[in-house]
């Protein structure tokens, strides 16, 4: 045991590398984004002057508080994902914020300044109607929650239920509302569509019915959409069909029915087709709501009416105007409005809300990106000045899902692109040259130059990169003797240009949003973004590098096929993944849905690759589609294949190109849906490199590897989950001849299968049924010890199936993400990144899934430097790449090659964003940073030194005896 | 059923082991009379299709039959009629244009008992190039692969060798007969974790540890010697350092 271990201990530590960082390398190289979605709640923190506080509730099911005046995180918390962590409700009295949960499971109450959890309630099952809190004179001690068929009351210090009461005649009235003027009351609105309004009275005491009476309403369809209270109870309704505004005393006896008040008596109509909105504010729980309040007639028109003894009287009419909202500092309220001021700028000014009357000098300027979205919500923090007057900043959010903060007279305090939480897909580009280096560049592309101008351009580029480099050291020198901190400058676009070893690459990222960023891989500062309209909110994106930075003067070119989920139409976005421009080539029109795209090695004049289209008719669209193309297609077009996946029919087929880019069906492979079906579908990728042919083994012979690039890894899960007969089917074929090459089967196993598929090998993860544990398989290929034809791989000509070695392992915690690192010359050794739930990426080296790892140890394979077979794959914290700064909701890896081959780029993506370096057969090609250069350098000329003394003094001793 | 006929017709002029299997297969193929089915209790045969011209669309004409045994073994046998003429040419042909040749099975589960419950649409197809299979004087080697309930999902062909170096085959002789090798492939069952003789293992390790006396021996019983030498010399060096203390003082 003693000497396995001791020579277990050896082995790796001659073998794999940790690839832990060390302190002083924290945020060297990496960085971190937090994220928190899409805001669905906002409140600001109005309980002191100087709170910095502003809480925010999200479609992530994340509760944070961010500082407002940098826009960082004070605090976060995650929730499950889905339904569960839902969040139905925010409110917010003093240090406390109460929020439902999971549609009115939970009831919760956090202290805002840490963050902490002051106490959680279990609430009885129903579905979640409305909360509020509830106040008895002037103060508010309760929170009450309405659910579908009960009410309950909570005591706000404790969570304490005080009581629940179930509402009469639930199953037919739709309760939707709870009002509490802090008159000891509490009121219950609900609704029968189109018939009339309900509402009960409980006391707040003992939930005691002390009323309860029905009012007719034959227009009313919903009570939430379309009214509000105003004023001391008055329950107030809009309906667009009658044009009118109804009012009803909730409180008042005598009263039995609403009385309407026409638009059209107050000279205002509602756009046809619009659902007007009433908005009304009520600052204190604990009194009754102002008596003020916004209608909203149209999207970009608003008013602000006053109720007054029964009467609505207009204020003031807002006419342009996309957003208004209330905002409350001590006993004043304002409303805050936005107004279009030209076509870039919205002005956002102050009015008193129980006047309308403008206040001077509040006039906030809103620059709206011309890259990103309309605003959408605007959220008003208020505040008393010195001299007693109101100041105010806002914060808007635009339908990017970007979040400004502003404040007088328009200077944006922060910036947050809550888009980001939600990437899609991303891709790494190589960034330009420096001018310099493209004008050397330049100097290839062009040819027909004689001899002599040649030279001289040859000789005024040299100069020109003299110069470069002389300036280059001068910056250099100068920046030394600055402090660090100082030199540390901006990252714009103008200044960007690859570094020496090709490490800074512009990050293009996709959100769901349908926004689309360009990020600085070093810094992580967001370089570009725009803002692509009309995405539906199922689309599914496909991002293709088309031409990259390595042809000057062409700029580089990405694009990006937009497709909705559902229809399967798509559209190209073509644009420059440097500078973020949209490119003006024209975009071929796709009129039917797409099926399949392929990437050609193909290029064009222009140096872009080919894009091939495949259609739902199996017609090929390319684009480019120049003459040159076509031309270069029609030669090529027998050798290029595509295949194509129908998992509903459990289909695979391989398809030809002929040369008038139509298609033909050549194999097909149909895996029958009864039993299993087909989850997901794998090649490797086109940018992977293979350094070595084969493995050595410890008799010195080789075992050569079985490198098909067109292979593909097909996964499939059984239709039967019965945990006894469930399993998950690993399928391998190849893409051109539709043969299959392997077909395992995984028992008392079901997904979700997470893989990644890779030189020789195939790396998946499920969940094994039987034993309740995550394992790991891994596949290896291996033609023999005999290379098949060593010079060319042809899927058409391999006739020997290859050796299949395969090894399961168990793995002790549950995954979120896999993937590979990537280098550029395949030379370093692969390690697998592996995405946990906890937010941690754990870089595992290959070596330990290696399905050739012996039962008992031999000779030869400690020659081979095997490891011995242990069936627990070990979690090592040193192995997490991200230390402590964990990726919540990790949803994806990604890896790029580097310019330097023991480097590779890693981005974890999920609701934070991760980048950093992995190093997985350790920095072999990099001096380290505290490599010692003075020592070497003084001992190098210290030899030197002494080698020409002594040298002389052998010269004189040699005369000396010469003259002896 | 017109093919099915022809297909009877084909196979009746083979030799008479396969007309064994012929009847068999007729019987199969007419599964949905129901009067032949009782007699078939071990295997059917499907048919073998394949197609090869020179303007590349697809005409599917027999090859042969593909015989399955059903049951405990699941063996499969090909019996293939021999290339006409005109096929030879057209291949020779196919194979100068680079064309491709097919060929296609119908999807058939191998459970025998299945056969009757449903019978799925479509055909598994594939391909090698024209010229491979002419230069290879029409050796190939045919492989069905099964998913986990027996039923075919997918066929694939190689020939040996697999190249196209442009032999003219001038033998017309050789590209009479086919030379097939055919096997069903079914899906492995890939391995689970071995915890059981990994602990096995770590069980002997310790028996062996414990077997073997020189592994117990406490850390003073191992190093006793080196202790004791390192205080010996200890005590030597300590002892030897003060006399010249002494000395020096003297003189």
């Amino acid at each position: 045991m003693a000497w396995l271990v001791v020579r277990l201990a050896i082995s790796m530590s001659l073998l794999y590398t940790a690839s832990a960082v060390f302190e002083d390398q924290v945020g060297k190289f990496d960085w971190r984004q937090q994220f928190i979605g899409k805001v669905r709640f906002a409140l600001f923190d109005t309980h002191s002057q100087a709170s910095k506080k502003l809480l925010l509730a999200t479609d992530k099911n994340v509760f944070a508080s961010l500082n407002s005046r940098t826009g960082d995180l004070f605090w976060r918390h995650v929730d499950k994902t889905g339904p569960e962590g839902h969040i139905d409700a925010l409110l917010m009295y003093g240090q406390d914020a109460v929020v439902v949960v999971g549609n009115g499971r939970l009831l919760r109450s956090w202290e805002t300044t840490v963050g902490g959890l002051k106490w959680e309630t279990v609430l009885d099952t129903g579905s979640f109607q409305a909360a509020a809190l509830v106040g008895v004179q002037d103060f508010v001690k309760y929170v009450a929650v309405l659910k579908k068929s009960a009410i309950s009351l909570h005591d706000l210090s404790s969570g304490s239920e005080i009581w629940v009461e179930n509402l009469p005649d639930s199953d037919s009235v739709q309760y939707q509302t709870i009002y509490s003027g802090g008159n000891g009351l509490v009121l219950v609105l609900g609704v029968v569509p189109n018939s009339h309004i309900v509402i009960v009275e409980y006391k707040i005491e003992d939930g005691e019915i002390m009323n309860k009476k029905s009012v007719e309403a034959a227009w009313m369809s919903s009570l939430e959409s379309s009214c509000a209270v105003v004023s001391s109870g008055i329950l107030l309704c809009v309906d667009q069909i009658t044009q009118s505004l109804y009012t009803l005393p909730l409180q008042s006896a005598e009263q039995t029915e609403m009385r309407q008040i026409h638009l059209q008596t107050l000279d205002l109509e509602v756009v046809s087709g619009f659902r007007p909105v009433l908005t009304s504010t009520q600052p204190n729980p604990a009194q009754p709501p102002l008596s003020e309040f916004f209608l909203q007639l149209s999207p970009d028109h608003h008013i602000l009416l006053q109720f007054k003894d029964g009467l609505i009287a207009p204020l003031r009419d807002f006419n342009p105007a996309y957003l208004a909202a209330f905002a409350t500092s001590g006993e004043r309220t304002v409303a805050a409005v936005m107004s279009p001021k030209n076509d870039t700028a919205c002005s956002i000014n102050l009015f008193s809300a129980d006047t309308g009357r403008r206040h001077l000098d509040t006039t906030i300027i809103y620059h709206m990106d011309p890259n990103g979205g309309k605003p959408n919500r605007l959220y008003v923090h208020a505040f008393l000045k010195k001299d007693d007057s109101v100041g105010y900043r806002v914060m808007v959010q635009t339908e990017d899902l970007a979040l400004t903060f502003l404040q007088q007279p328009g200077r944006v305090v922060w910036m947050r692109e809550e888009a980001l939480a939600d990437v899609v897909t991303m891709e790494m580009v190589d960034l330009p040259f420096t001018g310099t280096q493209a004008e050397l560049e330049g100097e290839f592309g062009k040819k027909a130059d004689g001899l002599l101008p040649m030279v001289l351009k040859r000789l005024s580029s040299q100069f020109i990169l003299l110069q470069a480099w002389l300036a280059h050291l001068w910056k250099l020198f100068y920046d030394a003797r600055k402090p660090r901190s100082s030199v540390k400058n901006e990252v714009t676009i103008d200044v960007l240009s690859r570094d020496e070893f090709n490490l800074q690459k512009m990050m293009l990222m996709v959100t769901a949003s349908g926004k689309l960023f360009g990020i600085d891989s070093k810094s992580g500062t967001i370089l570009w973004k725009q803002y692509l309209e009309n995405i539906q909110p199922n689309s599914v994106f496909k991002l293709i590098v088309q031409r990259t930075t390595a042809h000057f003067p062409h700029p580089p070119q990405c694009t990006l096929l937009i497709k909705n989920k559902d229809t399967g139409l798509g559209s190209l976005y073509v644009f420059n993944p440097i500078f973020g421009k949209k490119s003006q080539i024209s975009v071929p029109a796709l009129p039917r849905p797409i099926l399949q795209t392929l990437l050609l090695p193909v290029i064009d004049q222009d140096y872009a690759k080919v894009l091939l289209l495949i259609d739902d008719q199996y017609k090929v669209t390319a684009f480019p589609s120049t003459k040159n193309v076509l031309q270069q297609l029609q030669d090529t077009a027998s050798s290029i294949f595509f295949y194509l996946v129908d998992s509903s029919q459990g289909k695979l087929s391989g398809f030809r190109l002929r040369k008038d880019l139509s298609t033909e069906l050549i194999w097909e492979v149909v895996i029958p849906t009864e039993v299993q079906k087909i989850v997901a579908v794998k090649g490797k990728r086109a940018n992977e490199h293979v350094h070595s042919q084969g493995r050595v083994m410890g008799d010195r012979s080789v075992l050569y590897k079985y490198l098909n690039p067109n292979l593909l890894a097909v996964i499939t899960e059984s239709t039967d989950t019965h945990q006894e007969r469930s399993f998950v089917g690993i399928i391998l074929i190849d893409g051109v001849t539709g043969r299959i090459v392997h077909e395992a089967v995984q028992r008392k196993a079901r997904g979700p299968v997470h893989f990644v598929h890779s030189e020789n090998w195939v790396v998946y993860v499920y969940w094994n049924s039987k034993f309740r544990r995550n394992e790991f398989s891994v596949l290896e290929l291996f033609e023999g010890a005999e290379l098949y034809n060593s010079t060319v791989f042809s899927s058409l000509d391999r006739p020997h199936p290859p050796q299949v070695l395969q090894q399961s392992y168990i793995f002790p915690a549950p995954i979120n993400t896999l993937e590979a690192t990537l280098t550029e010359k395949g030379i370093t050794s692969r390690h697998l990144l592996v995405g946990l739930p906890s937010g941690n990426i754990l870089s595992l080296p290959k070596l330990f899934l290696d399905p050739r790892r012996p039962e008992m140890v031999s000779e030869q394979s400690r020659e081979e430097n095997l490891i011995p077979y242990a069936p627990e794959m070990p979690i090592r914290e040193e192995w997490f790449i991200n230390y402590n700064q964990t990726v919540s909701r990790v949803r994806g890896i990604y890896t790029a090659p580097s310019g330097l081959e023991s480097t590779c780029l890693v981005v974890a993506y999920g609701l934070d964003i991760y980048q950093s370096r992995v190093f997985p057969s350790k920095q072999f090609d990099v001096l380290k940073d505290d490599y010692d250069y003075i020592l070497i350098s003084s001992v190098l000329f210290g030899l030197f030194f002494a080698t020409m003394i002594s040298k002389r003094l052998a010269e004189v001793k040699l005369l000396n005896r010469a003259w002896r | 059923m017109a093919m099915i006929r022809v297909l009877s017709l084909v196979l009746s002029v083979l030799s008479s082991v396969t007309l064994l299997w012929t009847q068999s297969g007729e019987c199969n193929n007419g599964r949905r009379s129901a009067d032949a089915v009782d007699t078939d209790f071990s295997g059917f045969s499907v048919p073998l299709e394949h197609s090869f011209e020179v303007d590349d669309v697809p005409r599917f004409r027999l090859r042969g039959a593909l015989q399955f045994r059903g049951g405990r073994e699941q063996g499969v046998y090909l019996s293939q009629n021999q290339l006409s003429e005109k096929d030879r040419n057209t291949l020779k042909d196919v194979a100068a244009v680079d064309g491709l040749y097919r060929i296609r099975v119908p999807r058939v589960s191998l459970q025998v008992d299945r056969q009757t419950e449903k019978q799925s649409e479509g055909y598994l197809t594939t391909f090698v190039r024209a010229c491979s299979l002419v230069e290879s004087h029409l050796s190939d080697v045919i492989t069905l692969h099964t998913d986990v309930s027996g039923c075919v999902v997918g066929i694939s062909i190689v020939t040996i060798p697999g190249s196209c170096r442009g032999i003219e085959v001038e033998d017309e002789v050789d590209l009479e007969v086919f030379n097939t090798t055919i096997s069903v492939v079914a899906p492995v069952t890939a391995p689970v974790p071995e915890t059981a003789p990994y602990i096995e293992r770590m069980e002997q390790e310790m028996e062996k540890k414990g077997k073997n006396p020189q592994e117990q021996k406490s850390f003073f019983a191992k190093y006793w010697y080196l202790i004791l030498g390192g205080a010996v010399f200890l005590m030597a060096t300590s002892s030897a350092q003060t006399p010249p203390g002494g000395a020096s003082e003297q003189s």
